[in-house]
């Protein structure tokens, strides 16, 4: 199985996330990580999804999702043809002792602090799945409180955008 | 017996009313076609909703009020729309598949919210499964109340997400003409399918213009409709390449209007044709190259020359578990041409080595024009080897049945003479089960939208509200349901309706007093342990099927004896101003033959019970 990410535009209506998610579960596929926004058109949202699957079944639930009315395009980012960046918020904790250490940290991964109480720090860091990954492991030994992440978000390298074609204007 | 005659009193009463309504320019200009109709005037969503109906050219909608739908029946009481009040919606949903099914045209059914709409769920998912263009219209709650577990709220549109082609949620009044185009639109078009509407009431209630015709606003919807050339032409080289290729035709050659170009297709390159469950009617079954119908209870020909093939050009058909048996040993040898209007159901269960999304009458047309230009050129297929073998088979395995060492009635050779007495041009309307199958089998479809029937989802209690539908549609032709006493008890009280609305179908009760088709599995897999598949109707007449179908209106008759099969079922030909329903009282342990068992593959099949076909293997 590998990971596959698919940006999926669709008209920005209500209950399309539903008719998308419900498709996966449906046709048995877990869904890793979502992200949903609006594009430059405000028309059009953009949903990105990270599935683990083997290429024949996605192939299929690919077809299954363009068959939903309000879906306008689907496009497979190859990862090494795009960018992929999550977002991670996370409390750490961090006493006078080990603050420096921790800050240490932040500023090797150039990560920011955007909170700051008398034991913890609120870090703010954004990047590929593998970056944050990392940055959470190192993280890790000081006590992590609280943790959020973003679904992961995707755009293709080079100028071509997947939001040109005529089904996008008419819509 | 008193019965209301076809003038039924629910017609003249209609009709009666609609004398004394004032006659307006909207009502002559109703009919006209949507093109035709540009008009605008203030009216309520719910005269929107009827309006949209109208220009959309709707002449009958099924349908049961309620609270929230409420509004749309005033406007509806004036309408030049008929409305036909069945008993249960589910009655409704199946009456307005069938009535598409027999005409080619979209159905329409009507409900309330909560409980109305819900009890449409299976229709639609029954349309969903056999891709039947279905257009549900249901009220719900007003707009503020959704969301709170108001009196009869459902939502519908997340309950229906998985079963329809499309739903809308109607916000606003002023969109109601193009969502009800929108929905026509979807229903009819690329693979045709159910779509629902929910309109909350304040929204039928709210003043609106109605204007018409509306723009569709469908940015994401592009059917493809014609094939790829390069397609078309490597799938029409195989075609004349093959030494043992088969046309596997399903539903979608009935959807897409394609018979008379399957016809000169098979005829054209000599290649035997086997039809779908979904698809009888698409191709003659007296016809010298149809070889039946594939699957678990399919012929031994079609069932092997599918198996057997080394080429088979699948056109709108989808690999149905029914029809491949075990998947993995499905047709080994055959290389797949799949030729479907909807990409999502190539590959889908086989690989397809040559795929073809298009209308299967395109698909059908090109496929011709490139054979001949195959043909043309000096490349034709010499399948005078196959042929050789499949009507070897034919001839060793042809489809038939043992007539009951206990004396009963065979509900067979009943099915059969109901085919040969009311002829290629009655539509035949089945339920579910053993009937079913029988019905598949015995009678002899010559023309399409003759053979109704569920065939994905399976609904018992499809065939007493479909067979309705149908007649509704086509008022000139004689219908006949052909029903278990199983699925009779869940659905009729149509029968009502039926006679009410003056809607004379014919219904066979093919009475084996038991839920055949599960028992024959409990025969077969289950060591004869009858659990729960008893219904009485044989034990304790109860209920009594001639009491039941006088009590509804109806004319009812009963058969117990072969002799008198013929003059029962010319009797009920010969009542053409009420519904007639036949009690045929067969035997219980007729079963259905041939039959792949569930899970096994094709190779497996039994042509009777203990009885597995002999393949000379030698011959390929």
């Amino acid at each position: 199985m590998t990971m596959h990410t698919l940006s999926v535009l669709v008209e920005n209506k209500p209950g399309v996330l539903a008719r998308v998610s419900g498709l996966f579960s449906r046709r048995g596929f877990n869904i890793d990580s979502l992200a949903v926004g609006e594009t430059e058109n405000p028309d059009v949202s953009r949903i990105t999804i990270v599935v683990n699957a083997e290429s024949s079944p996605l192939e299929q639930v690919t077809k299954q999702l363009n068959k939903l009315v309000n879906v306008l395009k689907i496009v497979e980012l190859d990862p090494s043809t795009s960018v992929a960046r999550e977002l991670l918020l996370v409390k750490v904790r961090a006493d006078r002792n080990a603050r420096g250490q921790v800050l240490e940290t932040v500023s090797l991964f150039r990560a920011r602090v955007v909170d700051v109480a008398a034991d913890t720090l609120t870090i703010e860091a954004t990047g590929t799945p593998d970056k944050l990954d990392a940055l959470l492991r190192d993280l890790e030994p000081f006590g992590i409180k609280e943790m959020v992440q973003s679904g992961l978000v995707a755009i293709g390298r080079g100028p071509r955008a997947i939001t040109a074609g005529p089904a996008l204007r008419a819509a | 017996m008193t019965r209301p005659t076809p003038e039924t009193l629910a017609n003249s009463a209609r009709r009666a009313r609609n004398a004394e309504a004032p006659v307006t320019a909207d009502h002559t200009r109703a009919t006209a076609t949507p093109a035709s109709v540009a008009r605008s005037a203030q009216v309520s969503g719910a005269g929107s909703l009827v309006r949209s109906l109208e220009a959309l050219g709707v002449d009958v909608v099924f349908g049961i009020p309620g609270g929230a739908i409420l509004p749309a029946y005033d406007p509806l009481y004036d309408s030049t729309v008929r409305h036909i009040l069945v008993r249960h919606e589910q009655g409704a949903g199946h009456a307005a598949t069938g009535y598409a099914q027999a005409t080619g045209r979209v159905g329409v059914c009507i409900a309330t919210s909560g409980p109305g709409a819900t009890n449409l769920v299976t229709p639609i998912a029954d349309a969903y499964m056999d891709s039947v263009p279905l257009v549900a219209i249901t009220g719900q709650v007003a707009r503020p109340s959704i969301g709170t577990d108001a009196f009869q709220e459902a939502d519908i549109q997340g309950i229906t997400l998985p079963v329809t082609k499309h739903n809308f949620l109607v916000q606003h009044a002023g969109e109601i003409p193009r969502v009800l185009a929108e929905a026509f639109h979807l229903a009819s078009t690329g693979r045709p399918g159910p779509v629902l509407v929910d309109i909350p009431k304040d929204v039928l209630q709210a003043q609106t213009t109605f204007a018409w015709p509306p723009t569709l606003d469908l940015p994401g919807y592009r059917p493809t409709m014609h094939p790829h050339g390069k397609q078309i032409r490597e799938a029409a080289r195989l075609m004349t390449n093959a030494r043992r290729p088969v046309l596997y035709v399903g539903g979608g050659v009935l959807k897409a209007g394609a018979t008379e170009g399957l016809r000169k297709l098979a005829e054209l390159t000599g290649i035997p044709v086997v039809t779908t469950l979904m698809a009888l009617g698409a191709f003659p079954d007296s016809h010298q190259q149809h070889l039946g119908m594939p699957g678990m209870h399919g012929t031994v020909a079609a069932v092997y020359g599918l198996q057997k093939a080394d080429l088979i050009v699948a056109l709108g058909a989808r690999f149905d578990d029914r029809v491949t048996g075990k998947l993995d040993s499905f047709a080994p040898d055959a290389t797949v041409v799949h030729a479907d209007i909807d990409p999502a159901e190539i590959g889908k269960n086989r690989h397809a080595d040559v795929p073809i999304v298009g209308d299967a009458r395109h698909v059908i047309d090109e496929l011709l024009a490139a054979v001949t230009a195959e043909r043309a050129a000096g490349r034709v297929a010499d399948l005078a080897d196959w042929w050789t073998q499949l009507d070897d088979l034919r001839e060793r395995y042809p489809l038939g049945y043992e007539e009951p060492s206990d004396g009963t009635l065979s509900p067979q050779y009943v099915i059969k003479r109901l085919g040969e007495i009311a002829g290629p041009d009655a539509i035949y309307v089945a339920g579910v089960g053993q009937h079913q199958m029988w019905a598949s089998q015995f009678i002899s479809y010559e023309k399409p939208q003759s053979w109704l029937n569920s065939g994905g989802l399976g609904t018992m209690g499809y065939a007493v509200p479909a067979a309705m539908g149908a007649k509704v549609g086509k008022p000139d032709v004689v219908v006949w349901g052909i029903d278990g006493d199983g699925c009779f008890q869940m659905t009729n009280q149509e029968l009502a309706t039926c006679a009410l609305e003056g809607i004379p179908v014919k219904i066979a009760v093919i009475n084996n007093g038991n839920l055949g088709m599960v028992r024959q599995w409990q025969t077969l897999f289950y060591g004869e342990r009858y659990s729960n598949t008893d219904l009485g109707t044989h034990k304790h007449r109860i209920p009594d099927f001639v009491k039941l179908a006088e009590a509804l209106g109806c004319v009812g008759l009963r058969c117990e004896n072969a002799e008198d099969v013929d003059k029962t079922i010319e009797a009920a030909m010969s009542i053409n101003d009420a519904p007639v329903v036949i009690d045929f009282v067969v035997g219980k342990d007729a079963m259905v033959w041939p039959m792949v068992a569930a899970g096994t593959s094709n190779d497996e099949i039994m042509f009777a019970r203990g009885v597995r076909p002999v393949f000379d293997e030698d011959d390929i």
